[in-house]
């Protein structure tokens, strides 16, 4: 009876485990294909779709694009996030618990709504559609992330061990110089390829705010609009090898503070 | 006596209204270890945070050395602190933790290392230079706290409650330790704690604090056996107290009967009578003692070196709890009422509201 329970439960699991991962792994797996549709039965192995894609100049720029826009509005996002969450967490300022709802608001706001948002505020302001407007809207995404998870990390013990540097003679610049950043590493880490990921297949937004030059996702939306072929899965397997890196980067480093 | 290194005037800080510190005056000698002791929310840590410059007094100055420190950040003051939960730098090593102080100063390197060595060798932990704090233990993290805070040769030390983090064991170590290290080095310490046997240990001022006032200052030995206040004898260790009224010039009469002390009250004045276990003697009064009648003795407890007698005095219908110190081979019983004597010299009078 034990034995078909626990039969029972592990087929369960891995049919949750093959409804997740499937699709993905059709994907990489139909990458490979050498005819010319992704659809089984399966040809290859064959890299001839990679060729394809490292070849096509709108996917590489897409792809140089999105690394540029996600590092940028990145480090935007988690430099913004800090120096609110300091301010926050240090000084006693008027309000200060409603102003950590307003900077953490935009968290539950649709990125469509956000995007169009800017789209608005953009054209009355006379920023075109581009790249910049693009990365803006991810620091905007980002920054309240950023904020939540930093703001966390400033406790009273962190508050303490601030009050010494002071205390032994450091001006405020040195104290969040010396102590507060280097203290938050792994948390500064985190956020920054937490901010990363999100950025790095964000579609919405930058569909939204960019034109001429755009991101990778944006670039491989117009792909998939003249049908399927195993280049758009060779372009989807790139993506997701990149994601992976990010997050083990991510789990590196927030295993590294649980030390 | 030389001029006080630390002058406290007339101190007011409030929290909401509240008044941690009542108009507080206190000067604090040069080169001694002063000990700030008082029950949580005392007022000792308040006043330790107004001289380190970490909390701004809303009436009042401090001054240190003949200067005015109102206005000045901590970083300015000629003070440093080591915490309670020691707020070490848990980034950097042992030796940059120690060596901070001085890197804020400006000092080179080279000359910065030599003297974080010294400081970590005066604390015997010179072998630790390279590791980082989460590798120390307690005790450890202690004496780096206590390096990194005199290796700049601040005039004052301030030392806010630092042993009690560690248990019993590890901080009558370190409260040795303590004691030896201010010798040495000779710098002013301030220590805050709510432990008076570590007050009554470390001290050469004892100050004892109470409800945002100084209650008593003065030597150890001298604040435990002649406390100026009854809340301060109650706080230093254990009292029996009598109730009583001032009955003559040399007189003060309780339910018991006379004792023979001077008062410095008016006639008929009520007042309270407080006596140490170890002025209380069971059996008949010899010279220089005087009777307070039967005890009945509730409860004995061994305590190694002596014994520990609860037990009650006075009349039936309003039975007084005392407590008595003997030697440990003292036999006694609990049970049967006993006499009891008090030495003279040892009871104090106390006003009736202190």
């Amino acid at each position: 009876m034990h034995r078909l329970l626990d039969g029972l439960a592990g087929l369960y699991a891995l049919a949750v485990y093959v409804f997740i991962f499937l699709p993905v792994a059709v994907l990489v797996l139909f990458s490979f294909q050498a005819t010319l549709f992704p659809v089984p039965p399966f040809t290859g192995p064959s890299l001839k779709w990679y060729a394809a894609v490292l070849s096509d100049q709108r996917l590489i720029s897409g792809l140089v694009n999105s690394l540029l826009v996600g590092v940028l509005s990145s480090a935007v996002a988690v430099v913004l996030g800090f120096l609110a969450a300091y301010g926050i967490a240090r000084f006693t300022l008027p309000a200060s618990k409603a102003m950590r709802a307003l900077i953490a608001a935009p968290l539950s706001v649709s990125y469509l709504v956000i995007g169009m948002g800017l789209l608005i505020v953009f054209n009355a302001i006379g920023l075109p559609k581009s790249l910049l407007a693009a990365g803006i809207g991810h620091v905007v995404i980002n920054m309240p992330l950023c904020f939540a998870i930093l703001y966390a990390q400033m406790g009273a013990e962190q508050a303490n061990i601030e009050r010494a540097a002071r205390d032994l003679g450091a001006r405020e610049w040195q104290v969040v110089g010396l102590v507060t950043a280097p203290m938050l590493w792994p948390a500064l880490f985190a956020a920054f390829f937490l901010s990363m990921t999100f950025s790095w297949d964000e579609f919405v937004i930058a569909f939204l705010l960019t034109r001429f030059e755009t991101t990778l996702p944006v670039e491989i939306w117009s792909l998939l609009r003249s049908g399927l072929n195993p280049k758009t899965n060779a372009v989807g397997s790139l993506v997701f090898l990149v994601s992976i890196v990010l997050v083990l980067l991510l789990e590196m480093t927030v295993l590294r503070k649980r030390r | 006596m030389s001029a006080p290194l630390v002058r406290i005037s007339s101190v007011v800080k409030r929290f909401a209204g509240e008044a941690a510190l009542d108009r507080v005056s206190l000067d604090i000698p040069r080169g001694a270890f002063t000990v700030l002791l008082g029950p949580s929310g005392s007022g000792k840590t308040t006043l330790l945070n107004v001289i380190g410059g970490f909390l701004v007094p809303d009436e009042g100055d401090v001054s240190i050395d003949g200067e005015s420190m109102s206005g000045l950040p901590p970083a300015r003051r000629p003070t440093t602190t080591v915490f309670q939960d020691y707020a070490l730098f848990p980034h950097m090593p042992v030796g940059a933790n120690v060596g901070f102080g001085l890197r804020m100063r400006g000092v080179a390197r080279a000359e910065r290392d030599a003297k974080a060595r010294d400081a970590l060798r005066l604390v015997g932990l010179e072998a630790t230079f390279d590791r980082k704090p989460h590798q120390l233990s307690g005790g450890q993290r202690q004496r780096v706290a206590l390096a990194r805070a005199l290796v700049v040769e601040p005039k004052v030390l301030l030392l806010d409650e630092p042993l009690g983090a560690l248990d019993l064991k590890l901080r009558r170590q370190m409260q040795d330790e303590l004691k030896l290290l201010q010798k040495r080095v000779g710098t002013t310490f301030v220590h805050v704690t709510h432990d008076q046997e570590e007050a009554m240990a470390l001290a050469d001022t004892l100050v004892v604090m109470n409800k945002g006032r100084i209650e008593d200052m003065g030597p150890a030995e001298r604040v435990y056996a002649r406390p100026a206040t009854l809340f301060t004898a109650g706080f230093m260790g254990e009292v029996t107290v009598l109730s009583g009224r001032v009955a003559g010039a040399d007189r003060v009469e309780w339910a018991g009967g006379d004792l023979p002390i001077a008062a410095p009250q008016t006639v008929g004045t009520e007042v309270k009578i407080a006596v140490r276990p170890e002025g209380l003697v069971l059996g008949v009064p010899e010279d220089g003692m005087v009777s307070l009648g039967l005890i009945r003795v509730r409860e004995v407890v061994f305590q190694g070196a002596s014994k520990r007698v609860l037990g009650d005095i006075g009349p039936d219908v309003a039975p007084i709890p005392a407590i008595v110190r003997v030697g440990a081979e003292v036999p006694v019983e609990e049970g049967p009422r006993v006499p009891l004597a008090a030495k003279v010299g040892a009871l104090l009078v106390y006003p009736e509201a202190s």
